[in-house]
């Protein structure tokens, strides 16, 4: 296991660069694909198990600019097809290149609100940066350019000069529009109709904005203060911010648009209602679902077992069921809060982990034992109803199900016996009933989610709806593309 | 915001807040709950049932015991502090309707919560029979306003102190085998006054309701920190409840989730003691 020293990364960038500029002259194509690509300088992966603070650490300036200069600046560009949010990447790239960073970020800018966070948990190997001709030219997605580190770098550099504009407003329209939920779909469509001079309101359930981003992802991956930042330029537009609020229970959403003289609403409440395995055992104490084990560490802060008033067990052996992003944040969590073991636990192979290949590369770094090819058959409870054991299945691939996927099968009399005292459940969410229960007129799937046009307009008129409670478990980009459509739309609704 | 506006205390360790919440008080119905927390940087989140509220003041009652760190720390503020969170209301209401002659049984603290459904219940023409129980006299709490709505009422306490000298599900088995037996039982109260309730009215085949105040985090069906077996099925007590029938609930194992952090929180509770002791002194 080796780590990214940040210092020597930067030095050698450095170097080269100096070279660069000294030579004074326009890289050709094929100078540009032979740059090194930059490494992410990260935590020692011995010493980041021990502690919260974040893993990757971030592009030296001479990192960023040497890495943007990999750019070709494609006539076709493909990477902003491969954009939720259609970034005009090559430009932005090319200020970063120049050392522009300024004129890089409010490029980012005229299209995402949220490039610190997108910079970090955005699946870039499977959006912008999987047609990237770098990448393609090198045979590898791995070697295309790290669009979402140079995103990241400039985002922090703006937020840590303390220089961060606040987006212009237009004349106060005298429309008010309410926003459900405080996530990466809400706080963008917030912004998108802030802008446009209406006044916004948005509804938190929870004592802090953020949703996902402050109770789901963990701190070392995504630094709280980073959110808060987001949330505050919000709050500087103008957009009133109301948490613990939650809409269907403390107001219906109907009487938003009726009594309280909302001219449209937002529904972006996330996915939000834990799926459970359903085998035996799975109510045990030590059972957690992922999103109450990562809301305990996270959003209630009980890793700082000193202050928060807020428990979670003290594991020693922990295993993870599940293969995503949220399963990884999960495992990596409970190695941080001292398990011995915590061990990942997935009825397919790695390359079916819906997980970004990045989070499985730090999980392993960190110690988590993986198990591939299994899966939880029943949960073993002591007498006093703890978990001491859990009862696994050894499974093979069959043929492709309706996701592609090839099918995991059990495999008989493969039962093994697995020592662990917790148990997170991380197989994904349903969506939350809160706003179907309380919002009977409200049109959904079978599954609960809410069905939307295209221009994300609900069954309801002046009621919109994006981001995972539209489309089930996904990410935070997605999310924002969705807002922005939805913003759209509400935009166009109030100017008519 | 969330402001006290009146602090009582009932008994030896229960306390009953008004708290000036108009849109909760606006929409609560009864059976519902809040979820508090004192501090948002490292406070816990709790449930209380909604005891009461009063739409023209604009203010909901809570009625809580002091069992921990955060009931202490809430018991210790003073009329005109704010609570720094409340949400609500949670739950789904009691359903509410004409069954006949109801049997309610509330014990301990329990008869809190018990009191909006009771009132409902007796709004929609129901016979009311209610039994409240407590360890002692000192314990027993808002008496005279279950008077108010019963036709008639049954006292105990464990120690004889006060009324008949007995546990509340023996007159719950007396007012079950009487010729005319209860339509339904709503039993609230320490878990396992709940799961002897149930189980004294199962052979008289009384639908009885219950209550759970389970361990929660959001209260709003995202965690599932809350979740309870009932009729083999797992259910998420702050969305599909709080309200379950209670000869389905499996009481064993949500007796011993309510005790999965007992060791933490007995530590909390005790430090919280010695802070408060140490406050006195000053």
């Amino acid at each position: 296991m080796n780590h990214s020293d940040k210092q020597k990364l930067g030095r050698e960038a450095g170097t080269i660069l100096a070279g660069i500029v000294h030579a004074n002259k326009q890289l050709s194509p094929k100078e540009k694909i032979s740059l090194p690509s930059q490494e992410m300088p990260s935590q020692d992966p011995f010493v980041r198990r021990n502690n919260m603070s974040e893993v990757a650490l971030g592009y030296t300036a001479e990192q960023a600019r040497l890495e943007a200069m990999r750019c070709l600046q494609c006539k076709n560009a493909p990477c902003i097809k491969g954009c939720p949010v259609c970034i005009d990447i090559p430009a932005f790239l090319a200020a970063a290149a120049e050392g522009n960073f300024q004129k890089s970020i409010d490029i980012i800018k005229q299209n995402s609100l949220l490039p610190a966070v997108c910079g970090r948990v955005c699946p870039q190997e499977v959006q912008c940066q999987l047609p990237c001709t770098v990448g393609k030219s090198l045979k590898s997605v791995d070697k295309a350019v790290s669009i979402g580190r140079i995103e990241r770098f400039i985002a922090d550099l703006e937020r840590e000069s303390g220089k961060l504009e606040t987006p212009s407003i237009k004349p106060e329209t005298g429309k008010k529009v309410a926003i459900i939920g405080s996530g990466p779909a809400s706080i963008t469509v917030a912004a998108d109709v802030r802008r446009e001079g209406h006044k916004v309101t948005m509804f938190e359930a929870f004592h802090k904005p953020g949703g996902v981003m402050m109770y789901g992802i963990p701190e070392f991956r995504l630094p709280k203060n980073i959110v808060e930042k987001e949330i505050s330029s919000l709050k500087a537009m103008g957009v009133e911010i109301k948490t613990s609020f939650v809409v269907g229970r403390t107001r219906k959403l109907k009487d938003l648009l009726e009594k309280d003289g909302f001219d449209a609403v937002f529904v972006g409440t996330g996915a939000g209602l834990p799926k459970f395995m359903e085998i035996e055992g799975e109510n045990l104490v030590g059972v957690y679902s992922a999103n109450e084990f990562l809301t305990r560490v996270n959003l209630m802060r009980a890793y700082d077992r000193e202050k928060a008033d807020t428990p979670v067990a003290n594991s020693r052996k922990v295993a993870v069921l599940g293969g995503g992003n949220v399963a990884m944040d999960a495992a990596r969590s409970a190695v941080r809060l001292g398990a011995q073991e915590v061990h990942l636990v997935y009825r397919r192979t790695e390359a079916e982990m819906p997980a970004r290949i990045e989070e499985v590369r730090h999980a392993k770094e960190e110690g988590v034992i993986f198990h591939i090819l299994e899966n939880a058959r029943r949960i073993i409870g002591d007498e006093n109803g703890y978990v001491k054991a859990m009862e696994c299945l050894r499974y093979e691939l069959g043929a492709p199900d309706d996701s592609g996927r090839r099918r995991p099968m059990e495999i008989p009399g493969s039962e093994f016996v697995m020592d662990v005292d917790t148990v997170i459940v991380a197989i994904g969410n349903d969506s939350n009933p809160l706003i179907k229960q309380t919002t009977p007129e409200m049109v959904t799937t079978k599954w609960g989610n809410i069905i939307v046009d295209a221009d994300g307009k609900t069954s309801i008129d002046r009621v919109y709806a994006g981001g995972d409670i539209v489309l089930g478990s996904a990410t935070v980009i997605l999310a924002m593309g969705q807002g922005r459509t939805a913003a759209a739309s509400i935009n166009k609704l109030l100017a008519s | 915001m969330n402001k006290i506006i009146e602090k009582t205390i009932l008994s030896a360790d229960v306390v009953q807040m008004k708290v000036h919440a108009p849109l909760l008080a606006e929409e609560r119905k009864p059976g519902q709950f809040v979820i508090v927390q004192i501090n948002s940087d490292f406070g816990e989140r709790i449930p209380l049932t909604i005891a009461d509220a009063d739409v023209k003041s604009g203010t909901i009652t809570l009625v809580f015991q002091t069992v921990g760190k955060t009931t202490h720390n809430l018991a210790e503020m003073k009329v005109g502090d704010s609570i720094e969170n409340l949400l609500g209301p949670l739950g789904r209401p009691t359903h509410i309707e004409k069954f006949g002659t109801i049997v309610c049984v509330g014990g301990g603290i329990g008869v809190a919560p018990l009191h909006p459904i009771a009132e409902g219940m007796k709004k929609a023409g129901n016979r009311m029979i209610i039994i409240i129980g407590a360890r002692n006299k000192e314990l027993l709490i808002m008496e005279n306003r279950m008077k108010e709505l019963a036709d008639e009422l049954i006292i105990c306490t464990d120690d004889g102190s006060y009324g008949r000298k007995c546990l509340v599900t023996e007159p719950l088995k007396e007012i079950c085998g009487r010729s005319e037996k209860p339509d339904l039982a709503v039993a609230i109260g320490p878990p396992i006054m709940m799961r002897f309730c149930a189980q004294t009215t199962l052979p008289f085949n009384v639908p009885t309701v219950v209550s759970l105040n389970t361990i929660m985090i959001d209260g709003t069906g995202m965690c599932g920190g809350c979740r309870v077996t009932v009729g083999g099925k797992t259910k998420f007590v702050c969305v599909d409840g709080p309200e379950f029938d209670g000869h389905q609930v499996d009481f064993e194992n949500m007796i011993k989730r309510l005790g999965a952090y007992k060791n933490h929180e007995s530590r909390a509770h005790k430090k919280c003691h010695l802070e408060l002791a140490a406050k006195g002194i000053k």
